[in-house]
């Protein structure tokens, strides 16, 4: 009977170690601290009534913002602990904190690497991401909402519910997978890791993934569904095709993600043989199911970046985008082939010269629309008046870093010179180059692009510039160290080498690109601190501070909770430009329906992490609670006929008309 | 605050055209977790180690009753929908009625076969090839179960309420899942039972 209440939890499962300790203390402190924050300001129930239940997606946006922040700083605290041990660790050096060299033991590097990996690639960047699609595309396409306000709160709290499964090892377990961010078969199957680990990489990222999906859809949706009259698809702005191109990945690719653990989670529970190493299982095709969600994954990381970037070099140009439709070809001809390059993940795995080939040469022509995006940006700016703000600092920080690390990756394509670099630095400097360079860099663009309209006023542009340079310098010092080591032969996820190898100087170095790194994100903590601060002398009263081309910029900064009065009717692509041409047009009011606030999406993800947690620890009855709840709450939202209220005309230009008298 | 009613009907019209696409995209991501339960069976289905094969534990005549019951019902459901179209409630009720026992019926079927296979000591555990096979099928058997729950909560609310245009667009959908099921289970007849025991 306590095992079907507990499963196998016990005593032991408390913190007791160094880092689930300090990892719990510092959870307990921070929600202590916000929870005091909270009530001194009695703020309890306008944080529910305005934030918690919202289905408004700029709200949504927000959160996604915040939260993927502080992951940002949980996955980069993992990265320095690695920076540090690979430092201080060498195979010969002495052990601190229990460790044999270094202060980190071999399993407990492995479980930073994984952690740090999963983070960064599904809360952080993903996060980012959703975040920025939610805030700007509706305001883009003329759209009022999503097209499913409901399900896009569901996906937030389920994404929500991932992360603090992700970070509940810490609490209950003190282990989390080692097996590497993908977690492969057959090192991630009972017979080596029967702990939970493995089972907290598969919860958090299923109900995650959940959330991601039903994000995707909605977005699709609301895209080819929502937009405003006249706006024909070849109207659309650059970051509402990207995002749509990466949303179609998102909802072709999760599903396959969300199978292949599955299938793994039926070997450890039920003791099946998909991937085990008998009866019949085979490993192999773990590791191609895997990439075969992998490989598009990395392009939906980086393709409504491309659209950010689209977005950014025109404004900060003046000019209309150069080559409008063949970047839609090419931002298309990357979403489709990004199917067809997966095994170039593991040419060393024996699939033969034959099909190595095939692989590489697709994976040589996906840089070839690659290529036609950046030219098109660089012609953009041809013969523009270019202003120097800190958005376009990042596409230059971008442009330069980016294509240094695409050459790596086309020189790994080769599967002669792969067999070489697999699996060693090089690789790990190339994929970071890709993520960092491409993806981080291009979401800090977007966000200090789209701040003002968000928020309401400009960032400091001095400690944004700053900010910038600290980070371009110390990313280059940490991770062109990395490129060296991996040619000369440095295996990655090692935490010691032989000092013999005299290879300790190069990790030094890159250690210090580290620090470089977090004075540049303390600079970025600060710049919104002193921006906080200095907001009144820097509000955006125009709602348009950068002289934009498209709909988002036609509304106050921030925009109503209704985004448009009227739904504007589109004549062109960059519609503002056009409309900031013809000038000011009479307005006729009109009823809105919008949707409601509902705690449901938290009711049913708090089930949802119930279930994750109790399937963790083999608590069957928690696990029957988890899902019973889930589907009550859900048959109970089926049966809710009143989700969505009017907000009359009358209400309508009443916020209008005190809107216009603060931006007079 | 009255609601002005040519407005209802406008955002009806939008409702229903963008909830049947959302329904239609999340209908092509279950097909390709399907798509990965045949890719997966396909690479596995040799496997099978110490245990039986496919022609040894595959009755063909029985899988035929369960295709036949499942088509019959999607049948069935296609004569609710019509019935839905022409606002006729009892139509509704007798046809998604019918549909609901022969989805119990295919159910039950499934179940003993499964449980059959579990005495005689082929369970998922025994073999590569028998957790694909029970993977595939069972995550079929699984969707039938939540379309007949579906089924069953959707038809008490028309019971009760009418074939208001909320609920037709519901039953649309839920037809169209259960046509979904059907095309799945061709392939699983086809591939798994057929290609199975040549």
């Amino acid at each position: 009977m306590e095992q079907f209440i507990l499963g196998r939890l016990t005593w032991d499962s408390l913190p007791h170690e160094w880092f689930t300790l300090g990892g719990t203390g510092a959870f307990a402190t921070i929600l202590l601290g916000v929870a005091i924050f909270l009530t001194r300001v009695k703020r309890w129930k306008w944080l529910w009534k305005e934030w918690l239940t919202t289905t408004d997606p700029k709200k949504i946006g927000i959160m996604y913002l915040i939260i993927a922040f502080l992951m940002f700083l949980r996955g980069g605290l993992d990265a320095v602990m690695i920076w540090l041990q690979q430092s201080i660790g060498t195979s010969t050096s002495p052990g601190y904190l229990g460790a044999t060299h270094g202060y980190l033991s071999a399993d407990h590097f492995q479980q930073i690497f994984t952690a740090h990996g999963d983070i960064m690639v599904f809360f952080v960047t993903m996060g980012f991401l959703f975040g920025l699609i939610n805030l700007i595309v509706p305001l883009q396409i003329g759209a009022r909402d999503l097209a499913f306000p409901f399900l896009n709160s569901l996906g937030f709290w389920l994404y929500f519910a991932g992360v603090v499964l992700i970070n509940m090892f810490f609490v209950l377990g003190g282990q989390f997978g080692s097996t590497g961010w993908l977690a492969v078969a057959p090192l991630s199957e009972l017979q080596f890791n029967p702990g939970v680990g493995v089972d907290y990489w598969i919860w958090s990222l299923q109900v995650s993934g959940v959330g991601t999906l039903i994000g995707g859809i909605n977005f699709v949706v609301t895209i080819l569904k929502m937009r405003a009259p006249g706006m024909s698809l070849m109207r659309m702005p650059m970051f509402t095709w990207a995002s749509l191109m990466g949303m179609i990945l998102v909802v072709s690719i999760f599903p396959i993600l969300a199978m292949t653990m599955a299938l793994l989670t039926l070997d450890r529970y039920l003791g099946m043989h998909f991937f085990t190493l008998d009866n019949g299982g085979n490993a192999m095709m773990y590791w191609n199911l895997i990439w075969m969600w992998g490989h598009p994954e990395v392009y939906v990381l980086i393709i409504p970046v491309f659209g950010i970037y689209s977005e950014i070099v025109s404004t900060f140009a003046q000019k209309k985008v150069f080559g409008y439709t063949s970047l839609i070809v090419a931002v298309g001809a990357i979403t489709l082939l990004s199917f067809s390059v997966w095994l170039h993940h593991f040419y060393t795995m024996g699939a033969g010269a034959d099909v190595n080939a095939f692989f590489g040469i697709m994976t040589m022509w996906i840089g070839i629309p690659t290529g036609v995006q950046i030219i098109n940006w660089l012609f953009t700016m041809f013969r523009g008046k270019i202003i120097f703000k800190t958005p376009i600092y990042w596409f230059f920080g971008f442009v330069s870093t980016f294509t240094f690390g695409g050459m790596a990756g086309l020189l790994m394509a080769l599967p002669p010179v792969d067999f070489q670099i697999h699996n060693t630095l090089f690789l790990v400097a190339h994929f970071h180059t890709m993520i960092v360079g491409g993806a981080l860099f291009g979401i800090f663009a977007g966000f200090t692009y789209w701040f003002p309209k968000v928020f309401g006023f400009k960032l400091n542009e001095r400690i944004g510039k700053y900010a910038f340079w600290t980070w371009l310098v110390g990313f280059f010092v940490s991770f062109v160290p990395l490129y060296i080591l991996g040619m000369m032969g440095a295996v990655r996820r090692m935490d010691t080498y032989s000092p013999s190898l005299g290879w300790q100087q190069l990790f030094t170095v890159s250690l210090i690109g580290a620090g470089i790194i977090m004075c540049a994100v303390g600079l970025q903590i600060l710049q919104l601190i002193v921006s906080i601060r200095q907001r009144n002398q820097n509000r955006d009263l125009t709602g348009d501070p950068w002289n934009g081309r498209s709909l988002e910029w036609a509304t106050s900064s921030p925009p109503p909770f209704y985004n448009f009065a009227v739904i504007p009717e589109v004549h062109s692509r960059d519609p503002f430009w056009e409309m900031k041409k013809e000038g000011k047009k009479p307005i006729k009011y009109e009823d809105i329906e919008l949707p409601k606030n509902t705690p449901m999406g938290i009711y049913i993800s708090g089930f949802a992490f119930l279930f994750g947690l109790a399937m963790v620890w083999h608590a069957w009855l928690f696990a029957i609670i988890g899902i019973v709840g889930i589907i009550c709450c859900v048959l109970l939202r089926t049966f809710d006929e009143d989700t969505e209220y009017v907000l009359t005309a009358a209400e309508v230009e009443k916020i209008e008309k005190k809107n216009a008298k603060r931006y007079a | 605050m009255a609601k002005p009613v040519h407005h209802q009907n406008h955002q009806e019209a939008i409702t229903n055209d963008k909830t049947v696409f959302g329904f239609w995209v999340y209908l092509m991501t279950d097909l390709l977790m399907f798509g990965v339960l045949f890719a997966v069976y396909s690479v596995l289905h040799g496997n099978i180690f110490s245990g039986p094969s496919g022609k040894q534990i595959f009755d063909l005549p029985f899988a035929l009753t369960e295709t036949i019951i499942l088509l019959t019902s999607s049948f069935t459901a296609g004569l609710g929908i019509l019935g839905a179209r022409s606002g006729s409630k009892n139509q509704v009720l007798i046809w998604f009625g019918v549909t609901f026992l022969l989805g119990l019926s295919f159910l039950g079927l499934e179940l003993s076969e499964f449980h059959k296979l579990v005495t005689e000591g082929n369970s998922w555990q025994r073999s590569a090839f028998l957790s694909s096979y029970f993977a595939l099928v069972a995550t079929h058997g699984l969707h039938i179960t939540f379309g007949l729950f579906w089924m069953f909560i959707t038809m008490l609310k028309v019971k009760s309420k009418g074939l208001t245009p909320s609920l037709t667009r519901k039953l649309t959908l839920l037809s169209l899942f259960w046509h979904f099921l059907d095309i799945v289970w061709i392939f699983i007849f086809t591939i798994v039972y057929l290609m199975g025991v040549v």
